[in-house]
């Protein structure tokens, strides 16, 4: 029988350290990895892009192919369309490039709407469309986001660029379906009435945001406007009088 | 008879059982032999027969020696059988019930029946020629392939080199595939698994591919991919090319409206649809003719246009009785409402709620009190107190 040789201090320390270098070394490998892995995602992208530009015709004629793009261009986030403007798009606004654009401005309307109600920028909007894209299309003008949505208008009314100022914003959520005033009637359940800067600081509106809601509610006669204080109040009578009614 | 080996029925690595049959006899070409009525056991590797009752003697035949297979009909007093052309022996053969033969064939005959399935399983075995291919173990997992195989134990440089082998070997299969378009095609299947599995990798790590909302939403529309989307190429055009999209685009969008509340304004229709649709785009002209077509095929969305000139499809089954049931209900429950309130309560947009109280007033279903403090709707007491 051979007897354990007792573990000193020395060698208990010795392997914490040992155990601690295997740890550094392993997230030193999983760094690592993981770089390796960023880098081929976008090697990745890079190709697809170069692909959508150059092989377009050629992957719409396969249908199995086609499918097969698709799904490699939703996994790692690129966009699949990116047809170029061309002389007859720039004078006739004929050909895929309007439209395409087209979508892509809805659809970075609808992915910010839950943060701004369907009210952007123009400035916003062309910034967010420029990182969304293909990194191999054209660069595109505020006219071009414009004529775009021009070519929307077949969709009805809920799509609409206002004129706020010098610039524009694109509104993409109607008054239909906006919930924006119900949230400005639910703010004033408190106090009973709002102020439009209220609106932008306890629920970070942008200021067009705020009017906008704030004079459909009074021309729908829901508020009415108190101006005596330096900033102009909007009241809910209906919310004033049915407290009334609960406090009697 | 002489290519058969006396053998046993354990299977070897990576052999499998596919059938057996009782009630066979074996030939030797013409003649018939003592070894009757055993079963016969058809695996990925072997034929084997083993006596049925006394279990003590058992043949074993390579399928690897069999050349092509005939049938024989049952007739009177005469069994079906399957008629096995054997190629000559291989020399070194384990020994077995015969040294030679005058005949390259055998013959199973089925007493029991049975012939038919059996003779399936053995097609299937000699098509798969599992006994070519070397058995390979499946991996212990999270074993790093390629370390386990080295004689010494890797150590950390070893595993270091491996991945970075593998992540090689990754680099240039991604080079390769999008040499040009062919390539591609070529390899698309692997190319799609390879890049969901890196997403997948870095989503475990870092939670998201992208901050970017934009992006993040278009990955989500791609993936709703319609695999054969109608286009006029495909589908003609006028009136047929729009009823075959009508159908295309209720079949998409249907779960869709009815997530975001029975109701999409049509340019976030038309952005949807175009992004499942890939890079068939469609023009909005030609999705509001498609949309005008819904009625007509009774197809479960409709097409609203309000008088503010918005556009929205709406589920069908959000139908008017419906709509004027719920908004009596929640009046009656409540005592009475504004357009507000119930636009609160049922988180509607105040404009569709005025104007779903407004509609159900125009039936009787509540009735209006007008005063400075607004519009204030409750349930119809003139109609319902009789």
């Amino acid at each position: 029988m051979s007897r354990r040789r007792p573990v000193g201090v020395g060698a208990i320390k010795g392997k914490n350290i040992a155990q601690a270098r295997f740890k550094d070394k392993g997230s030193e490998i999983a760094d690592d990895q993981f770089a390796q892995m960023t880098k081929q995602m976008e090697t990745f992208k890079t190709y697809l892009e170069e692909f959508t530009t150059k092989h377009k015709d050629d992957i719409k004629k396969n249908p199995a192919f086609r499918a097969q793009f698709q799904e490699m261009c939703a996994a790692v986030g690129v966009d699949p369309l990116a047809s170029s403007k061309g002389f007859w798009a720039e004078m006739l606004g004929v050909g895929d490039f309007y439209y395409e654009l087209g979508v892509q401005i809805i659809e970075v309307c609808l992915a910010t709407s839950h943060r701004n109600g369907g009210l952007i920028s123009i400035e916003e909007l062309r910034e967010r469309l420029i990182k969304s894209r293909s990194k191999k299309s054209q660069e595109i003008s505020y006219d071009d986001l414009l004529r775009a949505i021009k070519k929307l208008k077949a969709l009805g009314n809920g799509f609409t660029v206002l004129t706020v100022g010098n610039t524009y914003m694109v509104q993409s959520v109607p008054g239909e379906l906006t919930l924006d005033h119900t949230t400005v009637i639910q703010h004033a359940q408190k106090a009973f009435y709002v102020t439009k800067s209220m609106l932008i600081k306890d629920l970070k509106w942008e200021a067009e945001r705020a009017s906008r809601a704030l004079n459909f509610l009074v021309k729908e006669g829901l508020a009415w406007v108190d101006d005596q204080d330096s900033e102009r109040q909007f009241w809910f009578p209906s919310l004033y009088t049915a407290s009334l009614s609960v406090n009697t | 008879m002489n290519r058969f080996q006396w053998g046993d029925t354990n299977l070897s690595l990576g052999e499998d059982s596919l059938t057996n049959q009782t009630g066979i006899a074996l030939y030797d070409g013409e003649s018939k032999t003592n070894f009757e009525g055993g079963v016969a056991n058809i695996t990925s590797h072997r034929l084997v027969w083993k006596e049925q009752y006394g279990r003590t003697t058992c043949l074993s035949l390579p399928l690897s020696l069999v050349q092509r297979l005939e049938e024989q009909a049952s007739g009177f007093a005469k069994s079906a059988k399957i008629v096995v052309h054997l190629s000559s022996p291989v020399s070194g053969q384990q020994a077995g019930p015969a040294s030679s033969s005058k005949y390259d064939y055998i013959r199973l005959s089925f007493r029991d029946g049975g012939q038919q399935e059996f003779l399936r399983y053995l097609v299937q075995a000699l098509r798969e020629k599992k006994w070519e291919k070397k058995y390979v173990p499946p991996a212990p997992p999270g074993a790093p392939p390629g370390a386990v195989a080295g004689r010494h134990r890797p150590g950390i440089v070893g595993i270091e080199r491996s991945i970075q082998q593998k992540q090689q070997q990754t680099d240039t299969s991604i080079d390769q595939s999008f040499q040009d378009l062919k390539k591609l095609m070529e390899k698309a299947q692997e190319m799609v698994s390879l890049s969901k599995s890196i997403v997948t990798k870095i989503r475990d790590k870092q939670g998201e591919i992208t901050e970017d909302e934009t992006i993040k939403f278009k990955s989500y529309l791609l993936s709703m991919g319609i695999p054969n989307p109608v286009t006029k190429e495909t589908h003609g055009t006028g009136d047929k090319y729009y009823r075959e999209l009508a159908k295309e685009l209720a079949s998409v969008l249907e779960k869709p409206i009815k997530d975001c509340g029975g109701m999409m304004t049509m340019t976030d229709v038309y952005c949807r649809v175009n992004r499942a649709r890939g890079m068939e785009l469609i023009s909005p002209e030609d999705l509001l003719n498609a949309c005008e077509t819904f009625e007509e095929l009774r197809l479960p969305i409709k097409l609203r246009r309000f008088e503010s000139g918005v556009m929205v499809l709406q589920s069908s089954t959000h139908s008017e009785e419906e709509v004027i049931k719920k908004t009596t209900e929640v009046v009656e429950s409540k005592g009475s409402l504004t357009a507000e309130e119930l636009a609160q309560n049922i988180g509607l947009s105040v404009i569709l709620a005025k104007e779903r109280l407004l509609l159900t007033e125009r039936v009787g279903g509540v009735c209006r009190d007008d005063s400075e403090e607004g519009l204030r709707f409750y349930p119809n007491l003139l109609l319902t107190k009789t």
